[in-house]
């Protein structure tokens, strides 16, 4: 059984280049941390080369806070976690070469033995405190994100943006014309008025608009195809073998490559892209799921001045008797489901950006794609508030923005 | 403890908002009172009582249910059961949010600690066993009608003094469904005899058993071409599982009859229109079988039956959960549910708002059909009995 005081440099032999020197350098720090803890940070660590920016400077943050902290207020600060009792066999796993499969064990074992809440109230605290001591830089710029909702819906009864509605100000006379443009030209003028890596992003379910010249993070369902398939393909030669459960699959999927679904390019664009297929629940087979879980994780991860997530008419689930009547297969898509998962999905990428620093000055508009509906949020607009003011979408970006 | 007692709080919460309203909804009364006099005793009853347990193996959120923005999936438990109903507005599950695991878990009213995708029977006596062992009952007595594979084992335990022979029948109509189309391209039904919306990809099947589907069709008196021919009529798996149920209270007449609903946990795939769409499918299935047991014979006039998720669903603003797609964080609203009790006897248009877990079930079973669960870590809900 190895503890974190019998951590070596060498026991990072396997990491990626940057993720070894970092651990390498708090190695100090490493081998007085609790075992409950360490691997969870080692899995942040062993991943430091595909991480983004933000992601970056967060880890370093947190490392350097740790490291600097008096040994008794660092044991005070990780108390929650010292106190989990962990089963033989989890401390006997190799979890400075495996942190990813041991937090994957130790999550399964703190259910089982009714430890979870504990687990959950010192991650929270420990969050908490984390965040009170090193605050986030400056932003460049106040956020924005931009949700469009509907695409391919021509007729609507259902009540729209239910849940953002009291947070801001609802249009009901938007003139859709050129509604499209004005959006992609202000994301295009704001990634080359403030250009930062992976600050920028433009989600779409379907195939992407032309943004010519702007340096946008772009990730689409429809370019992905490949990838889905030969995710999908492993799946089902996997579930054929029956050589795994469902978590053998989870941890097999996890540990695919972006190269062996096909992806080329930018290699941090390319494992986070990666991961929303592998680690997705539904973003292989819904462009609603894709686009919603793709709009998350990049707020979470990359924690961009700038998101776009254009939804996208998803693919129909047949019921029961279509399928088993199979002679006509329709599984073409469904533009009104997509809509009430859009609307939802509008709703989670506010909360997520609301998660981000500078909260209070970020600002949020979601458009009905193509009518009269939009939604604006920001310092600018009023809360709960009406519109039947006739309006471009140009029009409410320069109010909101 | 510490953490307890916040859960405790939250639940509390949770409970409150879905009390307020039923109350404004409904007209309900508060069932506070109950403590203050004596349990009222259960009515004499004509005949064998029967009991039918209905869980909801993928919970639902109070969001999409009892808050003003989701009563409109639920107009028949709200209009036509909760009114009939004692109501439970705050059951907590404390154990691990996997569905096989849970549903075991309110089977035997000890909370089963077995990793939820393993085909294990539960370690504690299920009730089934207790009901059949104390009550000598024979095998037909005592059904489960059940999603998917991963219940196959939640029939009987592997307690030594209960388990093999004991335990109740399991039918898993999935599993009959694939059997029946083995012939056809079972490509084609992927989606639609998926085992586990928990899965992390939408796409595994089941496994077919041709031989188990000719002996359930003989047990339900369906041929298999019948039994096919009426899936093809049907919309979902649930209303399939609630098609065979109607069989076995037709053909067995159980007492003891446990059927899992399962089509909200599409939830995992992450389209929420879907996942409204299985909630009021349940709340329409809910409805049915309640008119099923009033039509039948066997059972109208002495059937209780309990409706009740096996969880909840992860809240929107919990930032490590994705919302109403998974149950992975343990927080307040994923653990925290509600159970409904409606037949002869049983006090109508009450809501309890003590806080009661989710492996009081089984205790509250024994009270009402006369065995002892004597390995239960749950406690007899008075309110019912």
């Amino acid at each position: 059984m190895m503890l974190p005081r019998d951590l070596k440099a060498e026991h990072f032999a396997k990491y990626p280049l940057e993720a070894r020197q970092l651990a390498t350098r708090y190695l100090a720090l490493l081998q007085e941390l609790p075992l409950s803890f360490l691997p969870l940070l080692l899995r942040e660590v062993i991943q430091y080369d595909w991480k983004f920016p933000s992601e970056r400077r967060d880890l370093d943050r947190q490392l350097s806070y740790l490291a600097a902290l008096p040994e008794i207020e660092r044991r005070r600060m990780l108390a929650g976690f010292a106190e989990l009792k962990l089963s033989a066999s989890l401390t006997q796993m190799d979890w400075s070469g495996s942190p990813l499969r041991f937090s994957e064990e130790l999550t399964a074992f703190l259910w089982t033995s009714h430890q979870i809440d504990s687990f959950r109230a010192a991650a929270v605290a420990y969050v908490e405190k984390l965040d009170a001591a090193t605050p986030k830089e400056p932003l460049a710029a106040a956020r924005l994100a931009i949700v469009l909702i509907g695409q391919g819906v021509a007729e609507n009864q259902r009540p729209l943006f239910r849940k953002l509605r009291p947070q801001g100000t609802y249009f009901k006379q938007v003139d859709p014309q050129g509604g499209l443009q004005a959006i992609l030209e202000m994301v295009a003028r704001r990634a080359r008025e403030h250009p930062l890596p992976f600050a920028h992003w433009y989600i779409d379910g379907g195939a992407a608009e032309n943004l010519a010249g702007a340096d946008l993070s772009r990730v689409s369902y429809q370019s992905l195809a490949p990838a889905r398939a030969a995710l999908l393909d492993r799946v089902r030669s996997i579930a054929q073998a029956h050589s795994m459960g469902p978590e053998g699959v989870v941890t097999a999927l996890a540990q695919m490559q972006p190269s062996q679904l096909g992806l080329r390019g930018d290699p941090v664009l390319n494992r986070f892209q990666a991961d929303l297929l592998t680690q997705g629940s539904g973003t292989q087979v819904f462009s609603t799921t894709f686009v919603q879980w793709a709009a998350r994780e990049a707020l979470r991860r990359a924690q961009p001045l700038t998101l776009l997530a254009r939804f996208a008419p998803r693919q129909r689930e047949q019921p029961m008797n279509e399928l088993l009547a199979g002679t006509h297969p329709n599984n073409g898509p469904d533009p009104q489901g997509a809509l009430i998962d859009a609307d939802m999905g509008a709703y989670y990428t506010w909360l997520n950006q609301q998660r981000l620093s500078e909260a209070e000055k970020a600002s949020f508009l979601i458009w009905f794609e193509g009518h009269s509906e939009a939604l604006a949020i920001g310092p600018a607009m009023d809360r709960g508030a009406e519109s039947d003011q006739r309006l471009s979408l140009a029009q409410i970006l320069n109010k909101l923005v | 403890m510490k953490s307890a007692a916040r859960q405790d709080h939250s639940s509390a919460t949770v409970a409150f908002n879905r009390r307020e309203f039923l109350r404004s909804a409904t007209g309900i009364s508060l069932g506070g009172s109950l403590f203050s006099f004596a349990p009222a005793p259960a009515l004499a009853l004509p005949g064998a009582k029967k009991v039918v347990v209905v869980t909801f193996g993928g919970g639902a959120r109070d969001e999409e249910t009892f808050m003003p923005d989701g009563q409109e999936n639920i107009p028949h438990l709200l209009d036509e059961l909760i009114p009939r109903a004692t109501f439970f507005s705050q059951v907590i599950n404390r154990g691990i949010l996997g569905h096989y695991v849970a549903t075991a878990s309110l089977a035997t009213g000890a909370y089963e600690t077995f990793n939820n995708f393993a085909a294990v029977p539960p370690d504690n006596p299920t009730v089934f066993e207790y009901f059949r062992k104390d009550l000598k009952r024979p095998a037909t007595d005592a059904w489960v009608v059940a999603p998917s594979n991963g219940f196959a084992r939640i029939g009987q335990s592997g307690h030594r003094s209960y388990g093999q022979g004991l335990g109740a029948g399991v039918i898993l109509p999935k599993r009959l469904l694939t059997a029946a189309l083995s012939s056809g391209s079972s490509r084609d039904y992927d989606h639609l005899l998926i085992d586990s919306y928990e899965s992390p990809v939408y796409s595994e099947t089941l496994a077919s058993d041709a031989q188990e589907l000719h002996k359930l069709a003989a047990i339900l008196k369906l041929s298999v071409e019948d039994f096919t021919k009426l899936a093809r009529s049907l919309s979902s798996p649930d209303e399939l599982s609630v098609f065979v149920a109607r069989q076995l209270m037709r053909r067995l007449a159980p007492s003891l009859l446990w059927i899992t609903l399962h089509d909200m946990d599409i939830a995992h795939s992450g389209a929420f229109s879907l996942y409204v769409d299985g909630i009021q499918r349940s709340d329409r299935l809910c409805s049915e079988i309640w008119k099923m047991i009033q039509s039948e014979p066997e059972y109208a006039g002495k059937t209780t039956m309990f409706i009740l998720p096996d969880f909840g669903r992860d809240s929107d603003s919990e930032a490590g959960g994705n919302g109403f797609q998974h149950h992975r964080t343990g927080d307040a609203r994923s653990r925290t549910t509600w159970l409904m009790a409606l037949g002869p006897g049983i006090r109508e248009n009450v809501i309890v708002d003590r806080p009661v877990e989710s492996i009081d079930l089984v205790p509250t079973l024994g009270s009402l059909l006369g065995f002892s669960p004597r390995l239960s870590k749950g406690k007899r809900l008075a309110e019912i009995l």
